[in-house]
């Protein structure tokens, strides 16, 4: 049983990372033919990096990802500090409702929200309201729940007097958030912030519903690059593109291990002096 | 006697309908150290986070100099506190938690060092200022948890069971510590504990609360020797209490004998209860004993045996350091002294017999029993979901 378990493992394992293989593979290939492995070469990226219209786009990208990221970080915490506050009962049904939409299927949450905007848009009389601005605004709203769902934890494990502790001592209670509170959840802040970012670089089905022709991100047009025979220089760009999201991802799990083995460690040293007492 | 400094009027406290304070009308004298006593759950925390102003009462005024501070935010309180699980600031080390208040309050950067270095000398804590509070031992961070509250020199220092986590011997020292800063200071103390030796031992003034009620206020002379009801007498030490009735001034009956005792201003044949206390009671030969019984157990404490004697079916602990073999008939002796008399109450019956005695005491002052004070719980919880 445990020989099948091993095996077993290694096989989801190739399942799950063979694709990205043949594609890192791919993009280091001179060849146009993906089955065939003529050289290596950086040639790929190379003409990736000169393309005027990717490039852009990746910034585009980019600066979406941040911009939403920082934005629905900000917003999260905020809500989060609020929810918290609540009774129990409402907590939790708070909670339960912030949870659906990350599991709501994104094609409806996409196409919601284009419905939604597409009502703003006939109220203000504006045509082609679909943008930057739209864009921002649904990468923020499918962020905002992971936020929450990371800072929420955080919140709960504090110790409810330190906050006390820091008015007691004279804080108003922004200056006891500021000063005391946003230390002991900043873990949790960082990774929401993390998750939201790597969650909006990569969003295509959501993006695709409310982008318009003046801002596209790279997601969106690599979509419509798939129709048309693709070039070996998008393999090197997602091949890039998998390697900082797993670069994000790790740096989230190590932040969050660092976390944990600090807060076992205070109980086992706490623990050792009740004993030694 | 110094002058008044906080009074609670008429103050309620309700969490979803439940009353966890009823009717608490309370004043707390300038340079006063006052301990409000009482089990998990009788409301003590309630009241001191209603002086400190986490929660406000849902009916009652509180007074600070004679001004309703009832929505003044805790920040704006000459009141500071030292939380049961001390509250540190993790992210912060040693000096800086102590210079915490001092830096919100904007001091120059020589005269928080000038406080913070002194407060640490008081606390002997000097030499530890750089250490992470995680570091520190139950009660060096007790000791930061003090100097952090004393530092802003406050009117009036609130602790909610601040020993409560530490080992028996470092309580005491810290016991007396803590009364040693508070003369030095000159400031008003309340403490909050379920620990009679510790209230009795470091306070001016003891406030023995039960079920959200004021059960009684003294000095702890008073209560201790004039215990107000069964409650009273049973929470503070130990007693026997019996069913008597009062005949006339200074003279009571019980177990079929009239006793002289020294109490007044009884009603004449009222039902009673009577308290005499195990150390007060005196063994004689049962020859000339006022009351006779026999020995049914014997236990070893220390200082002197706990002796349960069985008299008529009422058993009875007697402190005493001779020696008296279980199966024994011996005879007691009762000076009027030593008799105390209570007016009936609710809790009349509900203490005394120790018929059920076993080797342990109620062990209330137990705090492993009690690891969380539950009603502080219920008390945040509360807090929260009136907002």
């Amino acid at each position: 049983m445990k020989r099948f378990n091993k095996v077993f493992t290694i096989v989801v394992l190739i399942f799950l990372y063979v694709p990205m293989i043949v594609l890192a593979v791919g993009s280091f290939n001179s060849g146009m033919d993906i089955a065939v492995f003529k050289e290596f070469t950086f040639d790929n990226y190379k003409e990736l990096f000169n393309d005027s219209v990717l490039l852009p786009l990746l910034l585009n990208s980019v600066i979406v990802a941040l911009l939403s990221s920082f934005i629905a970080t900000v917003l999260g915490t905020a809500a989060s500090l609020g929810i918290h506050s609540m009774g129990s009962r409402m907590r939790k049904f708070t909670m339960g409702i912030t949870n659906i939409p990350m599991t709501n299927p994104e094609i409806v949450t996409g196409v919601s929200l284009a419905l939604l905007f597409a009502f703003v848009g006939t109220m203000l009389k504006v045509n082609n309201i679909l943008g930057f601005a739209t864009l921002l605004i649904a990468h923020i709203t499918f962020n905002l729940p992971y936020v929450i769902l990371s800072v929420m934890p955080k919140l709960q494990q504090m110790d409810p007097n330190l906050e006390e502790a820091a008015m007691d001592l004279g804080c108003t209670p922004v200056q006891a958030f500021f000063k005391v509170v946003i230390h002991e959840i900043f873990p949790g802040i960082i990774s929401g912030a993390l998750m939201a970012f790597t969650m909006s670089l990569d969003d295509f089905v959501i993006s695709y519903f409310v982008y318009g022709p003046k801002f596209v991100t790279l997601p969106v047009e690599i979509y419509n690059y798939t129709k048309k025979p693709l070039q070996p220089k998008i393999y090197a760009l997602f091949t890039l593109l998998f390697v900082t999201i797993l670069l994000v991802m790790v740096l989230m799990n190590l932040l969050q291990a660092r976390d944990e083995k600090q807060v076992r460690d205070n109980r086992r040293a706490l623990r050792r002096k009740q004993v030694g007492a | 006697m110094s002058k008044e400094l906080i009074r609670l009027v008429n103050c309620q406290m309700a969490f979803d309908d439940e009353i966890v304070l009823n009717d608490i009308n309370l004043y707390f004298n300038d340079k006063e150290f006052l301990t409000l006593l009482g089990p998990s759950g009788c409301g003590k925390t309630t009241t001191l986070r209603i002086i400190g102003g986490f929660i406000k009462p849902t009916s009652g005024d509180v007074l600070f100099d004679g001004e309703r501070i009832n929505d003044v935010p805790p920040h704006k309180r000459k009141v500071n506190t030292v939380f049961q699980k001390y509250a540190l600031f993790p992210h912060l080390d040693v000096y800086e938690n102590v210079a915490f208040g001092l830096r919100i309050a904007k001091l120059s950067e020589e005269e928080i060092d000038e406080r913070v270095t002194e407060m640490l000398e008081i606390v002997s804590l000097k030499g530890f200022e750089n250490r992470k509070v995680s570091q520190l031992s139950g009660g060096q961070q007790q000791r930061v948890a003090i100097a952090r509250a004393l530092v802003n020199r406050p009117k009036v220092l609130l602790l909610d069971e601040p020993l409560g986590a530490l080992d028996l011997r470092l309580r005491k020292d810290m016991q007396n510590e803590l009364k040693r800063i508070q003369q030095a200071m000159g400031i008003t103390f309340i403490y909050v504990t379920h620990d009679q030796e510790e209230a009795l031992s470091m306070s001016d003034t003891v406030v023995v609360m039960d079920k959200g009620r004021i059960q009684q206020i003294g000095t702890p002379e008073d209560i201790y020797n004039e215990p107000k009801n069964a409650f009273v007498a049973d929470f503070i030490g130990e007693s026997n209490i019996l069913d008597g009735v009062m005949l006339d001034d200074c003279l009571v009956k019980f177990f079929g004998r009239k006793f002289k005792c020294v109490d007044k201003g009884f009603e004449k044949n009222e039902p009673v209860d009577v308290v005499i206390r195990p150390e007060d009671i005196d063994i004689v030969k049962a020859d000339d004993g006022h009351l006779c019984g026999t020995v049914t157990s014997v236990t070893f404490k220390g200082v002197h045996y706990d002796t349960i004697v069985d008299f008529k079916g009422f058993k009875w602990l007697i402190q005493t350091t001779d020696y008296h073999e279980v199966g024994e008939y011996i005879g007691i002796r009762l000076e009027p002294e030593d008799i105390h008399i209570m007016h009936k109450s609710e809790y009349s019956g509900m203490f005394g017999d120790y018929s059920s005695y076993s080797a342990e005491y109620d062990e209330m002052d137990d705090p492993d029993l009690y690891p969380e004070d539950e009603e502080g719980e219920e008390a945040s919880e509360g807090a929260e979901d009136e907002e």
